[in-house]
């Protein structure tokens, strides 16, 4: 990439304060983001939304988030307060949660949501706001937006909730989108038809996309490249299409565990993990490359 | 019925759009009718078949037996129970709960008479308990474990563990009594009784509909006391409810993906998620008004306030068991009614319930 | 240096209790109540109901050493409407008895309500929730409506209808009180089965040939317990205040008896000049009622943190 990556993240660490000393979510995790789709996979818990939260400055309550380097462009995401960040969601950084059914608010028509954020951030009249969030509702093919418009959430089916979800966030125009596990609570046929639809409108208005799965192959067939976590660590760093040759045993034991087409397994292979996963690996230096 | 139109919408919309109302409307009816009729049975066993011998209180002990089995006879006690039933429930669907022993007029008369002090006593106390109530449950769960939300708690947890009678008569002695700030008891002061013409019974609306501007201070400086001590009480429950249902809201993931879409905190908590606690609210409220003429009962008798409470208080101490159970009645027909208003209401804030399922 | 060997004693015992792989099941029950323990002794207002709590028991079953007896119920005329003073610490009602043996007194009234009402209202509550969660079908519908049209009554009006029609008097008032208290306990117990209801350790002993009486009572009630306590403690408040306003109509327990409501009740008439004849029953019915409250929140808190 010519241009200055648009997220860096350098050593992000956040940490979950208990009665039973701190549960460190996330530790040390680095990576920079064009405008490319980037895929984040880990078994639950990994720390994958954490990570997403992170970006956004929405890790909740006593949770607390620390960096060496945390930057939006040219923006320093570190020293942002609550105020700094509030300019920034929607605005250049937003996020599309896994389940519409819970993510859009059941009270309020899906038009006037979507809206919402309009004229939240250009301080749009109503009737403008309207106009937008119509255009929007068609941009991810929404047949009947004037109806869907003053439709609410639980009237709409799954997939089509994503969709509308999907331009809620888009609407104000944002360079980076976190999607986190978008599809996954989505019926396997719609699934794609919402993939294709956000990677369409990624690609046409040039943002960056983080993609965050459960699924490899899903990932490994959408992103440009792949992280893997586990235990809030990266344990591999690697682009999409060299997924196969992968270093990490954790890596290689999530492919081996992946049916392939045509190919009967009687026993099917278990992951064994090691303790040794769990170590902390060497935090990002200025020496490292 | 369902199945086809949710295949097609747009074609028997109509027809879901109608009919899931009205079945709503019936569901809620059918329930209303049910508890109405455990209402009836209720007051007709605590009425015919608790007491020792309502003959006697009629004949005296000393009345030979041909007089008693007349009598017994007369008033249908040699019926079979559920005749009686019967019976009974026929005349209070017409209205008739007997004569009042005190003033020999029919219950019915008395009640609606009488009501209208309460209803304007309990109606101000639920308008002060949302008012303040609402926010101060919103601000407590914004605040969790912070001392806003410690001194709130607190607050409200000794409002509800008042003995309001007691807390009325405190109320009297400092505000009263001893400042001078409010009048005392009763509605109004002798002088201005019987000048506003009866339009609602309320006094204070009446007043001002009558434009009689000293009738209307006199009249709100003796309600706001006792209006204010029951409203401390309901203000209590509807923050407490408030607080727990928007700890709820809070939690759900349209929070966070407003947050996520730039909101602030102000409008994602007052606007998002307190809109969805409403739903849950209604019910509160509705409650929250019936739990207060049952307060009124006590206060009325602090204030000497002449509305339901005291009207059956004081049949109660004349053993007028007619009296008492129409005002029990009635107070439990309010109760459904507020239960099945809210039943009916809620679609209002909950589009989900507009169809039904 | 037996300070030393117990603290090392102690500390054994509380390494035992908080065992992560308990070695029996009473290992395992005592641990999980010594947790909760913990938990609640640091919510310093659940402690302080606690205290409350304690402290009303204290002065119910030691009465009789804290208070004269006599005094409660002695009229001594000539000592009328007296304010506080060495002998009288709260001063003297309008027959000239001695308000704090009376209110001392008092305490064992009120705690007699509310274990009589708790001895009704969970058998009752359990007696019908519980067959509503087991078998479910027309036993349930049937047993929720009449527990709704319970429910759908104001409290303290019915208590009053019922006073009315059995006559005044510390069991009418009881009666009365739990008649309208039992609805919530079915529900509770209903919902309680209902979650349990098709657990697999149910269906083994259903398996087993247990008959569904044994299954009810061994397995299912000690599990509805917790929860059943919790709602009892949140409830005892409201108890106490309803027998007070009771006793302040004239409809608990009758005089001479120092039942708090109707002592406040009585100081109404003097309440301008003589303030301490009613103020101080009342307060007495509202620290106490602050007590269970605080202590059931505190309780529920644990019991909520334990859950999620
Ligand atoms: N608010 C919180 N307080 C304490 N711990 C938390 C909190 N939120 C998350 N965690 C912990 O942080 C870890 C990472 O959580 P996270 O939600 O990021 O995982 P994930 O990879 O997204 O998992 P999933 O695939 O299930 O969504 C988990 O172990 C979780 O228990
Ligand atoms: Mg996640």
């Amino acid at each position: 990439m010519s241009d200055a990556p648009l997220l860096t993240v350098r050593n992000l660490r956040v940490v979950y304060p208990s009665d039973e000393g701190d549960f460190r979510a996330v530790r040390n995790v680095s990576f920079t983001l064009g405008r490319e789709r980037l895929g984040i996979v880990g078994e639950s818990g990994s720390g994958k939304s954490t990570t997403g939260r992170a970006i956004m400055g929405l890790v909740p309550e006593p949770g607390r988030v620390e960096a060496d380097l945390l930057r939006l462009g040219d923006t320093d995401l570190r020293t942002l307060n609550e105020r700094g960040f509030r300019k920034l969601r929607g605005k250049r950084i937003a996020m599309v949660l896994q389940d519409p059914k819970y993510s859009l608010d059941p009270v309020m028509t899906v038009g006037r949501q979507i809206a919402e954020t309009h004229r939240h951030h250009f301080r749009s009249s109503a009737k403008q706001a309207r106009a937008a969030a119509l255009e929007m509702l068609e941009a991810v093919h929404i047949r009947d937006p004037e109806r869907v418009y003053t439709q609410y959430p639980h009237q709409v089916s799954g997939g089509m909730g994503q969709r509308i979800m999907i331009a809620m966030m888009l609407i104000a125009g944002p360079d980076l989108l976190i999607a986190d596990e978008p599809t996954s609570a989505l019926d396997v046929t719609v699934q794609h038809q919402v993939l294709a639809i956000m990677d369409e409108q990624v690609r046409k208005r040039g943002m960056g996309l983080i993609l965050i799965s459960h699924n490899l192959h899903l990932v490994s067939s959408f992103c440009d490249r792949v992280l893997v976590m586990y235990a809030g660590q990266i344990v591999e760093s690697c682009k999409a299409a060299h997924l196969s040759e992968a270093q990490h045993p954790y890596t290689r034991g999530l492919l081996a565990a992946l049916p392939e087409l045509g190919h009967r397994r009687l026993v099917l292979p278990q992951l064994q993990r090691d303790p040794a996963w769990l170590e902390d690996v060497a935090p990002l230096t200025d020496a490292t490359p | 019925m369902n199945v086809a139109a949710l295949a097609t919408p747009s074609a028997h919309g109509w027809v879901r759009q109608i009919a899931g109302p009205v079945h709503r409307v019936l569901k809620v009816l059918f329930s209303v009718l049910l508890t109405f009729l455990g209402l009836t049975c209720v007051t007709f066993v605590i009425g015919r078949v608790i007491p020792i011998d309502p003959v006697l209180a009629i004949v005296g002990d000393k009345a030979p037996p041909d007089v008693y089995a007349r009598v017994r006879a007369e008033i249908g006690l040699d019926l079979p129970l559920p005749v009686q039933y019967w019976r009974y429930l026929m005349k209070v669907l017409h209205g008739d709960f007997g004569n009042s022993v005190i003033t020999s007029q029919p219950v019915l008369a008395d009640l609606l008479h009488v009501f209208p002090a309460t209803l304007e006593l309990s109606l101000l106390a639920l308008i002060i308990g949302v008012i303040f109530g609402v926010p101060i449950g919103v601000i407590a769960a914004t605040h969790r474990g912070r001392w806003q939300d410690q001194v709130i708690r607190f607050g409200s947890l000794l409002g509800y563990s008042m003995p309001v009678f007691w807390l009325g008569l405190v109320g009297l002695l400092a505000f009263y009594a001893k400042l001078g700030w409010v009048e005392g008891p009763g509605r109004l002061d002798v002088g201005f009784d019987d000048i506003v013409p009866t339009v609602t019974g309320l006094i204070v609306v009446d007043s001002l509909i009558a434009g009689e501007h000293d009738v209307f201070v006199n009249a709100l400086s003796h309600l706001v006391l006792p209006a204010s001590i029951l409203g401390y009480l309901s203000l209590a429950y509807v923050a407490r409810m408030t607080r727990s249902f928007m700890l709820s809201q809070l939690r759900q993931e349209y929070v966070l993906a407003a947050l996520a879409k730039g909101l602030s905190p102000f409008r994602v908590v007052w606007v998002h998620a307190l809109g969805n606690a409403w739903v849950q609210l209604i019910t509160v409220i509705a409650l929250t008004f019936g739990s207060l003429l049952e307060g009124a009962v006590l206060t009325e008798t602090v204030f000497a306030w002449p509305g339901l409470g005291l009207y059956m208080k004081n049949s109660l101490f004349n053993a007028d068991l007619n009296a008492v159970l129409g005002g029990t009645m009635l107070v439990g027909v309010v109760y459904i009614g507020l239960n099945m208003l809210s039943d009916l209401l809620y679609p209002l804030v909950d589009p989900r319930a507009r169809e039904s399922s | 240096m037996s300070d030393v060997t117990l603290r090392a004693d102690l500390g054994h015992w509380r390494g035992w209790l908080l065992d992560q792989a308990p070695g029996s099941r009473w290992q395992a029950r005592l641990g999980r109540w010594y947790r909760a323990w913990l938990g609640f002794r640091r919510n310093g207002l659940a402690m302080t109901g606690f205290g409350v709590v304690l402290l009303l028991v204290g002065i119910a079953i030691f009465a009789p050493l804290i208070a004269d007896r006599e005094a409660a119920t002695l009229q001594v005329l000539t000592q009328r409407l007296e304010p506080a003073s060495w002998q009288h610490w709260f001063g003297t009602d309008e027959l000239g008895r001695d308000i704090y043996a009376r209110v001392v007194f008092g305490s064992r009234i009120t705690l007699t309500i509310v274990a009589l009402v708790s001895a009704i209202v969970v058998p009752v509550g359990l007696g019908i929730g519980l067959p509503a969660g087991y078998f479910g079908g027309m036993v349930d519908a049937v047993l929720m409506r009449i527990t709704d049209i319970f429910l759908a009554f104001p409290r303290l009006v019915l208590a009053l209808a019922f006073a009315a029609a059995l006559g005044p008097g510390i069991e009418n008032a009881v009666i009365a009180i739990a008649l309208t208290t039992w609805p919530p306990y079915a529900r509770l117990a209903r919902a309680e089965t209902l979650t349990r209801r098709r657990a697999e350790f149910i269906e083994a002993a259903e398996l087993q040939g247990a008959s569904h009486l044994r299954i009810l009572l061994t397995q299912i009630v000690p599990l509805c317990l917790p929860s059943v306590i919790i709602r009892l403690t949140l409830d005892m408040a409201g108890i106490i205040l309803t027998a007070a306003g009771l006793g302040f109509l004239g409809l608990g327990a009758q005089p001479p008896a120092p039942e708090w409501g109707a002592m406040v009740s009585s100081g109404r008439q003097v309440l301008l000049d003589q303030w301490w004849v009613a103020t101080i029953p009342g307060m007495a019915i509202f620290i106490t009622s602050v007590g269970f409250n605080l202590l059931g929140d505190g309780l529920r808190d644990v019991s909520d943190s334990r859950a999620g």
